[in-house]
């Protein structure tokens, strides 16, 4: 699957952290591991390296492909590249498994070597501040100093945003895209009844299911089922399956009958295999914490008092979970500071997952911006 | 103002007598908006020539993306839909250039220009201009260099006249600095109603 100006065959690295993490929630993890990958050169001054961040689902695998998986392309693989928005021959590009995901970096599903067990419901639950620190002992350890570009979607925007907040002086540029500066109760909502769903699986056993030899398959599914209609909008769907049926009748029972039911089982399905439950736990309740507003009174504006980095805000006007007025709140907030922001709302049918797909306007303007960036 | 295919940031901003009019008003290292700014070549001219900070505003995609291009702030927002992102006073000039022809709601942003921006700046094409009325005693819809649309085709919608718009200043509040008025390169002074191709004012909220 690869195209011409891919990055084309990547290695994954590890990086082991051997400093303790004094995390949010009170809990200390005295070392860790963290996986990435890494896409161009970092130049002789440092000053070209753009940290990816990675979404709920998402993990360091950002561009190109593995020797031995043809099909194992990356998740944004359509917008960083050599001569892609995301110009791998003028950035050095770096993608990092979330501390707490299932992907390489240390996690739930690591086994803890202090007890060879999996750490299970024993990892503690983790924050966007808290990845913010560990993608930075991952920088201070490649030798970068200061990013030129930090870039995410959804919950990835939401670290770019952060970094600005815990590092103004780390961060020359954020690229937060369909994105929230907080979310909102329905939201929160949503994620709730993901989690409801891996809680309530009885082979979740308390998240120590894998001393079991088991997975909470049904309850993962159906978190992401749940996730994946809020992704889409009901456009999308309306002309990618439409009431289209599988046999073109009616059977009056409960199997799959609609092409939309196929669909969303076959990717609640897809994902059990793909994705670990306490990460999709913990992502979603770091998605729920995140609120640089609430230490001051619920202001944004004076949250934001310390921000010295530029902005490129983008939202999507389908994409109802995470909503074009979410992004303009982040955008007045940086306004109010006199902040260098640009903001685009881009029009596009994909609803959340907009931020994923390769739409021309939206692909120019991180181009445009990516270009103006001095390294 | 139709967009143009821009270059690189590096690239300056070439003399134009309609961005140096409003370029005179503006004091130095002062805080701009700039309302339906296109591609971004008037506030990156007053940057250039004024070394202004500011963001432009602008609902076009083509044009948004020309900001960028152009390395000029760009919030991408309807401005019908007034000036809610931006906090009261908190610019020093607000600017509306030729734009305010074809908004629907006229009244409402120079209420919020007001709000906005100690000053606002606004220019527009001169309906009173004595080609335009010519045309019109010959029974057309003027169709001229600074109105190059046909009635059915054309995105102005709320024309007006030197006259006009000093009365809608009057009735919402806004008391009139400066006017000036060009004509091609020239400024007018003789009959500016009669004369006058463009006209500038620069006005600021009137005192209780």
């Amino acid at each position: 699957m690869q195209d011409s100006n891919s990055v084309g065959i990547v290695t994954p690295q590890y990086m082991y952290i051997d400093k303790p993490i004094q995390l949010k929630s009170g809990s200390v993890l005295d070392s860790y591991d963290l996986i990435y990958e890494t896409y161009g050169e970092l130049n002789a001054d440092r000053s070209n390296a753009v940290l990816v961040c990675h979404a709920l689902s998402g993990n360091h695998h950002v561009a190109g492909v593995y020797a031995d998986k043809p099909k194992s392309t990356g998740w944004w693989d359509n917008i960083v590249g050599p001569d892609k928005p995301i110009d791998t021959n003028k950035f050095f590009v770096i993608g990092m498994n979330n501390l707490g995901g299932c992907h390489g970096s240390t996690g739930p599903a690591t086994i803890d070597t202090k007890t060879n067990k999996h750490y299970g419901a024993n990892f503690p639950i983790v924050t966007v501040e808290d990845w913010v620190e560990t993608q930075s002992q991952l920088a201070e350890n490649l030798g970068i100093h200061q990013f030129a570009a930090v870039i995410g979607g959804s919950l990835g925007g939401m670290q770019a945003l952060q970094w600005t907040l815990n590092y103004p002086d780390r961060v020359r540029h954020a690229l937060v895209i369909a994105a929230a500066a907080k979310l909102t109760a329905q939201n929160i909502a949503f994620n709730d009844v993901a989690r409801q769903a891996i809680l309530t699986d009885q082979d979740f056993h308390g998240g120590n299911y894998y001393e079991q030899n088991t997975l909470p398959r049904r309850g993962l599914r159906l978190a992401r089922m749940l996730g994946h209609i809020t992704y889409l909008s009901d456009h999308s769907m309306a002309s990618k399956f439409g009431r289209d049926l599988r046999d073109g009748k009616f059977s009056f029972g409960y199997d799959v009958e609609f092409e939309i039911e196929s669909y969303l089982r076959y990717q609640g399905d897809k994902f059990t295999d793909l994705f670990d439950a306490n990460s999709y736990l913990l992502m979603t309740k770091a998605l729920d914490y995140f609120d640089p507003a609430n230490a001051y009174n619920g202001n944004l504006t004076a949250a934001f008092k310390s921000i010295q980095a530029s902005f490129l805000v983008l939202s999507f006007t389908t994409d109802w979970r995470f909503s074009p007025e979410r992004s303009r709140d982040i955008v007045k907030a940086l306004l109010d500071n006199n902040i260098n922001v640009s903001y685009g709302e881009i029009a596009s049918a994909h609803g959340h997952d907009s931020f994923l797909m390769n739409d021309a306007y939206y692909h120019q303007l991180v181009s445009a911006y990516m270009k103006n960036i001095e390294v | 103002m139709a967009a143009k295919t821009t270059a690189s940031t590096t690239e300056t901003v070439a003399w134009r007598p309609d961005f140096d009019a409003i370029a005179n008003w503006i004091k130095p290292n002062t805080k701009i908006l700039d309302l339906g700014c296109g591609d971004g070549a008037l506030l990156k001219y007053l940057q250039q020539e004024r070394s202004v900070f500011g963001y432009g505003v602008e609902i076009d995609d083509k044009n948004v993306l020309s900001c960028l291009q152009n390395g000029i702030n760009v919030i991408q927002n309807d401005l019908e839909s007034g000036l809610s992102s931006f906090a009261t006073d908190s610019f020093d000039y607000v600017i509306l250039s030729q734009t305010l022809q074809a908004m629907k709601h006229t009244e409402d942003i120079l209420q919020e220009m007001l709000r906005v921006g100690r000053e606002g700046i606004v220019s527009f094409p001169n309906f009173g201009h004595w080609k335009n009325r010519l045309q019109v005693i010959c029974g057309h819809m003027p169709v001229s260099e600074s109105l190059p649309y046909h009635w059915y085709d054309t995105p102005n919608i709320h024309l007006c006249t030197l006259g006009d718009f000093e009365e809608l200043c009057h009735q919402c509040h806004a008391n009139i600095l400066e006017c000036r008025v060009m004509s091609g390169d020239h400024q007018v002074t003789v009959l500016p109603n009669l004369m006058g191709k463009l006209a500038f004012y620069r006005f600021e909220r009137q005192m209780k």
